[in-house]
């Protein structure tokens, strides 16, 4: 057990997840890379833990890739650090970096076998003979692919490209295994297949998996945590459904799942916002804001009612009308324009209940939310 | 897609018969018995054995060989690394200067490149013979590989070698292991070319050239000065088939490591 005072602050020298604030396995500070005149990863920090499976979410040119590469040793920061294990990687090249990445084009050798492509990385490491031909077999049939080991890359399907690519990495056993859009060329079907594998691989080997998408019903579903990222910073970076039930911002709000925002200042007793475009709205938990503070109210689409006949209570609710109805299956996204000429987004469960009144485009509707549903934005 | 029309036929026939009836006729003429170049008189070998014993050709083709070997080896080693210089170290200092005097060569007379190289081993007192030959060739053949092994190169995807340094493979290793097997194709059709060239230089051999170092191009041309030989048909007959065997067996070399990569292991 450590002394009184530096428990929150875990020394370099203490082991992982004693007090259960482990030393991260691999801390970023303020870390910068500047393309030109363009910031493309900007004093970034970020901590990653041992066995975590981490992803960073980001709209496409947001610098994820470029992190990865900075991570892995192919781009040189402009400002900051990479400390794995509390090494500083700034003097390793990408060949000495205990980190694996997987690229996004999977960068298979195209002259060389399965086997030998999943060798590769083993000689390298100059392991004898039969430890690298044991090695490489277990990690092929792990990934699914034994009966497949002499063929050349360009005789496999993408489902299968890409595990070599995935076993190519694994074998090397990395500190931590960056993942660059490994599932973005895979078709649906395979993409939900291959999502849950990883997750299993991940597990299995108790390795550490960093992984950047674009996607993200792909980030919530593998990751631990979801670090979201926009122009070269990290917005917030929290559990997946912390990052869904209570975003930092407007913009994490907008970009996880889709989102109705508010503009209003928060009431005296900060139990309410008002002045909005649905009126004044109730909020069950205190606002942390003085009154009069501007503020953002965000209601999720599914945390909204739709009915036809003005709910009896009062509170939270606004009329408006259908504009649009997208069918999406297992719900319907209605689109009510509401009195000030602004959209409101519904999901609505497509259950087989409403099935005899169910509200068409052009119908009057009144919308509703309970005080428990929305979410108060400061920015 | 199989259909094959009467124009694509004679398209081929006649692509091939210009490129080749030439060098059939000349094969054919070297089996002739006459000694008259341009009158059949039947079918012998006589003129193969009458060149296994003139010395001078045989000597003067022994030189050439010898001289196209080196210089489309050394070509085709510097060639190569300075393509390697022009598209992977990106914007050096001097780099359009570099790439401009890699070039110039590809669009300058041949009489002046000789004449240039002539000067300069005159200027630095250095005996003409096989050698002034070898680097007079070696700078001729050089920019052809720079242009043909840049044009792979710069198709080439880097991040297999930057997957191949995560790997954990030096950047020596890599060139070794995975750029250079990729663009083997283009560098061996790159020393073809250069070898062809050499072996077919007239004017720059001619330049730098000195005592005991006369290739087979300067030999024929002298000869047929004085009138054509049928024994120089024989020569050309056996050249072409050497230069025939090093294209069929370059292509048949490209084509294995295209296929197979880099010979598995056992
Ligand atoms: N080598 C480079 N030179 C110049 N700009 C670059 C380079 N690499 C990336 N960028 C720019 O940096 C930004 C972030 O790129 P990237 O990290 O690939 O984004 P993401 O992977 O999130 O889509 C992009 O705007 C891109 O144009
Ligand atoms: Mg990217």
């Amino acid at each position: 057990m450590q002394i009184t005072g530096a428990k929150d602050r875990p020394t370099k020298s203490s082991p992982a997840s004693v007090d259960g604030n482990p030393r991260p396995l691999l801390r970023i500070e303020g870390l910068s890379k500047r393309f030109g005149s363009f910031m493309a990863v900007d004093r970034l920090s970020l901590d990653i833990h041992a066995g975590e499976f981490f992803a960073l979410l980001g709209p496409s040119g947001c610098g994820k890739t470029t992190l990865l590469r900075l991570i892995a040793g192919f781009e040189r920061p402009n400002a900051g650090r990479i400390v794995l294990d509390g090494v500083d990687l700034a003097p390793v090249p990408p060949y000495r970096r205990p980190v694996n990445m997987m690229f996004q084009s999977y960068a298979l050798f195209p002259h060389l076998t399965v086997e030998a492509n999943v060798a590769f990385g083993l000689k390298q490491e100059g392991l004898p003979r039969g430890e690298i031909a044991g090695r490489v077999a277990d990690m092929l049939a792990l990934v699914k692919l034994e009966s497949l080991g002499t063929r050349k890359p360009n005789e496999l399907s993408g489902g299968q490209r890409q595990r070599v690519a995935l076993a190519r990495c694994l074998v090397k056993r990395p500190r931590v295994l960056l993942l660059d859009e490994p599932l973005a060329a895979l078709d649906k079907k395979l993409r939900d297949l291959t999502r849950f594998e990883l997750m299993e691989l991940q597990r299995q080997l108790g390795l550490t998996f960093v992984i950047v998408t674009h996607d993200q019903s792909e980030a919530m579903i593998v990751a631990d945590r979801i670090g979201v990222m926009d122009r070269g910073r990290l917005m917030q970076v929290a559990a997946p459904d912390e990052i869904y039930e209570r975003p930092g911002s407007r913009w994490v709000a907008d970009f996880v799942g889709d989102i109705n925002l508010f503009e209003g200042r928060v009431g005296d007793d900060r139990l309410s916002v008002e002045g909005t475009a649905a009126g004044r709205l109730r909020i069950a938990a205190p606002i942390g804001a003085e009154p009069r503070t501007p503020v953002w109210v965000a209601v999720r689409p599914e945390r909204i009612r739709l009915s036809h006949d003005k709910p009896p209570n009062l509170e939270n609710c606004l009329a408006g009308t259908i504009v649009e109805i997208g069918y999406l299956g297992d719900v319907s996204i209605y689109q009510v324009r509401i009195a000030d000429g602004s959209r409101v987004k519904a999901a609505v469960a497509n259950t087989d209940g409403n099935g005899g009144d169910s509200p068409q485009p052009a119908d009057n509707v009144w919308l509703s939310f309970s005080p428990e549903a929305p979410i108060v934005l400061m920015r | 897609m199989r259909k094959v029309s009467i124009f694509n036929i004679f398209a081929i026939v006649l692509g091939i018969a210009f490129l080749y009836l030439p060098i059939v006729i000349l094969v054919i003429y070297s089996f002739n018995v006459s000694r008259l170049v341009a009158v059949w008189g039947g079918w012998s070998t006589r003129w193969y054995a009458e060149l296994a014993g003139d010395n001078e050709i045989l000597q003067a083709a022994f030189t050439s060989l010898r001289v196209a070997l080196v210089s489309a080896s050394a070509a085709t080693v510097l060639g190569t690394l300075a393509a390697v210089a022009l598209v992977r170290f990106g914007r050096f200092r001097g780099r359009l200067l570099f790439a401009s005097m890699i070039y110039a060569p590809l669009v300058m007379p041949e009489v002046i490149t000789g004449l240039s190289l002539l000067l300069l081993f005159v200027a630095v007192e250095v005996d003409r013979g096989f050698w002034t030959v070898v680097i007079a060739h070696t700078t001729m053949a050089m920019c052809f590989v720079t242009v043909i092994v840049q044009s792979r190169l710069v198709d080439f995807d880097i991040s297999l070698e930057e997957a191949a340094m995560d790997l954990g493979a030096p950047p020596l290793r890599t060139f070794l292991s995975i750029t250079l097997p990729l663009i083997l194709p283009a560098i061996v059709a790159a020393w073809m070319l250069a070898f062809a060239l050499s072996l077919d230089d007239l004017v720059v051999a001619s330049f730098t050239t000195g005592p005991g170092a006369t290739t087979l191009p300067i030999r024929i041309y002298s000869a047929v000065r004085l009138g054509v030989k049928p024994e120089i048909n024989a020569v050309c007959s056996i050249f072409v088939g050497i230069v025939g065997m090093t294209v069929l067996i370059a292509s048949l070399l490209a084509k294995l490591t295209g296929a197979r990569g880099t010979p598995a292991r056992p």
